[in-house]
């Protein structure tokens, strides 16, 4: 009895015991094979058959999927306890086959290995109380390092602290004018439109220069440096880790906090302010522009009316915000740097978990000095 | 035999730096063919033109008679199909797991179920002896390991060359001759054609058939043929000191 499968498999069962499989045109990968679930389909409703063969057309072609076809039937009925015979094939098929060795038993990768539920909350939960005290570690070490800086006892590279100092810096004014300038428009537009029901439109220079002194300035000159500069600290700082640059400055006596994360933070710390009053004046410009240029405001009351608004204590406040945020941006982008993985993966996480630390710890940040203020009456 | 490889007038360089100049080799179908030499001699760079990935100043690179250079990207993308490249740090996918870097040539090139191509990576890398190891990312694998993933990948496709970018690098001896003999057993049961970067003694000896050795201070080949005949019938003080390591300085 001959039973068809396919245009390339066929059955025969000519033989009493044996089942033969027909095997005619491309057994290849570009033209696809059909399943050895097909061939065993066939032997579960016959018992009686204990061998399985082959008949090979003359316009049989193949390649190594074929091979990997027949490595995985002679594993299947080694385990059923059916012989395969590979007699008349190309001799090279016989050869691979001995090639191949006996198909392992797989190793449970450590990455693989399934938990139990109260596991995994106890594995989270010491995982998050290790992380917690490996990020006051490091805050620890940069306390400490940044007080040998004040004794003049720290080794670090000048040029490098100038490169860095630039680049967060100098380097981001570009994207901080843009940013404070349409935040300065945004405000002066939203003010505009409920001060006007009042006919208090004045006041929308107090409103933007409050605002952008006082927060604005400061949290989206954060948001932005959180993106760009802790971004490329925590990138920097991963491949390095990646390629055991970071080692080879241990093995050298080298704290690489003291040589690599010291100047990252001094650089941000003292480039924030800086960048913050920057945006603050833009934001004022960007409010002066929209009440002069749309709303027929007159500009030397709007000018006076801002300064008359906007007071010391409302530049400190944004001065602590942007010194905090500094270090913020600074902390996490080195930290999940110097955390990184020795793969390529591990550099985008690290980048990846750097900015959203950052931004949550802004915000979080931004809450704190924002109530601290309010019960100090600042 | 015609040749599967032929290297005709090649001048490699970067910018104004010229690396080689005026190489001519061919390789035979089913042979381990080895270019040797120093670090920086050049090796790298025509290993580059030969795989399609950087193009020589002059020449040609011409596979089966088809010029690899001298036809165009979707052209040379077909040519480029024959090969199976194993690069020096293995260059496997890290976020992928083994299987999946086998299998991932598989399924862009392939018409085989999803099943079978799994299949077909296990069975791939049991050939390098990675049975049981289907799982495993490359971060958790030791440096011999990742060079037999990255020997599995390359092989996904049944490649009729195979290029080896110092496979040896880096690996203890016990590895470097486990390698060494699965280049051996892969060119005698796939049949087929292996082309070698390396400059380790023991493994230019142990599998190849015929070398080529380049000379950084000349940009040209200083000698070609058998490693082991080069060795005992150069005169040239050049190819001697460095198939000696410099035991025996030859004649001056």
């Amino acid at each position: 009895m001959k039973i068809m499968q396919s245009e390339k498999l066929a059955f025969d069962y000519s033989k009493p015991g044996i089942l033969q499989l027909k095997l005619s045109g491309d057994w290849n990968f570009s033209s696809g094979l059909p399943s050895v679930d097909e061939v065993f389909t066939q032997l579960d409703p016959r018992p009686d058959i204990s061998s399985i063969g082959f008949i090979v057309s003359q316009d049989f072609k193949w390649d190594s999927a074929f091979i990997a076809f027949l490595f995985k039937l002679n594993n299947i009925a080694k385990q059923k306890n059916i012989q395969i015979s590979v007699q008349g094939f190309p001799p090279q098929i016989e050869k691979l086959l001995k090639f191949a060795p006996p198909q392992a038993e797989q190793v449970i990768s450590q990455k693989t290995i399934d938990e139990p539920f109260l596991d995994m909350i106890g594995v989270h939960f010491i995982a998050a109380r290790d992380a917690t005290l490996s990020v006051l570690d490091f805050i620890g070490d940069i306390a400490l390092t940044f007080k040998r800086f004040a004794g003049g006892g720290v080794f670090f590279r000048k040029d490098d602290f100038l490169v860095i100092v630039q680049k967060c810096g100098v380097d981001a004014l570009t994207l901080v004018s843009l940013i404070s300038l349409l935040v300065g428009m945004i405000l002066a537009f939203i003010g505009a439109i409920q001060l006007k029901m009042f006919g208090a439109q004045i006041y929308i220079a107090d409103i933007v220069g409050i605002s952008m002194v006082r927060v604005m300035g400061a949290v989206m000159t954060a948001i932005l440096m959180a993106g760009r500069t802790g971004a490329s600290f925590a990138a920097e700082l991963g491949i390095m880790q990646a390629n055991e640059e970071i080692d080879a400055l241990r093995t050298l006596g080298v704290s690489p906090v003291e040589f690599l994360v010291m100047p990252r933070v001094l650089a941000l710390v003292i480039m924030m302010p800086l960048l913050t009053i920057y945006a603050d004046l833009m934001g004022i410009l960007g409010g002066f522009i929209i009440s002069t240029g749309f709303l027929g405001l007159n500009p030397v009351e709007y000018i006076n009316h801002t300064t008359a608004a906007v007071r010391l204590s409302n530049f400190s406040v944004g001065l602590i915000h942007s010194f905090v945020f500094g270090i913020i941006i600074a902390v996490a982008g080195c930290y999940r740097g110097m955390q990184c993985k020795r793969n390529s993966s591990g550099v985008g996480e690290a980048t990846t978990s750097a900015v959203v630390t950052a931004i949550t710890a802004i915000v979080i940040a931004t809450a704190v000095i924002t109530f601290v203020c309010q019960v100090i009456g600042v | 035999m015609e040749p599967v490889v032929e290297i005709k007038d090649l001048d490699l360089g970067y910018d104004d730096l010229v690396v080689m100049r005026g190489l001519s080799f061919s390789v035979k179908k089913s042979e381990i063919f080895v270019v040797m030499g120093g670090s920086g001699c050049g090796k790298s760079t025509l290993l580059k033109a030969m795989i399609g990935l950087n193009p020589p100043r002059k020449g040609e690179v011409l596979y089966d008679g088809a010029s690899l250079w001298g036809v165009d990207e979707k052209e040379r993308y077909d040519i480029m199909r024959r090969f199976g490249v194993l690069y020096q740090g293995g260059a496997l996918w890290s976020s992928l797991t083994l299987s999946e870097n086998v299998a991932l040539p598989l399924q862009l090139y392939s018409n085989l179920s999803s099943q079978q191509v799994r299949d077909m990576a296990l069975f791939k890398l049991g050939l390098v002896g990675l049975d049981g190891y289907a799982d495993f990312y490359p971060a958790e694998l030791s440096g011999g390991m990742k060079k037999r993933a990255g020997l599995a990948r390359a092989i996904a496709l049944d490649p009729d060359i195979i290029f080896f970018d110092e496979p040896s690098a880096g690996l203890d001896p016990l590895n470097a001759k486990m390698l060494d003999d699965l280049i051996l057993e892969l060119r005698d049961n796939l049949g087929a054609t292996i082309i070698i970067v390396t400059h380790e003694l023991a493994s230019i000896f142990a599998v190849g058939d015929n070398a080529i050795l380049l000379d950084s201070d000349t940009k040209t080949a200083i000698a070609q043929g058998a490693p082991k005949d080069l060795l005992a019938n150069s005169k040239d003080p050049r190819v001697i000191k460095f198939l000696t390591r410099g035991e025996k300085q030859g004649v001056e």
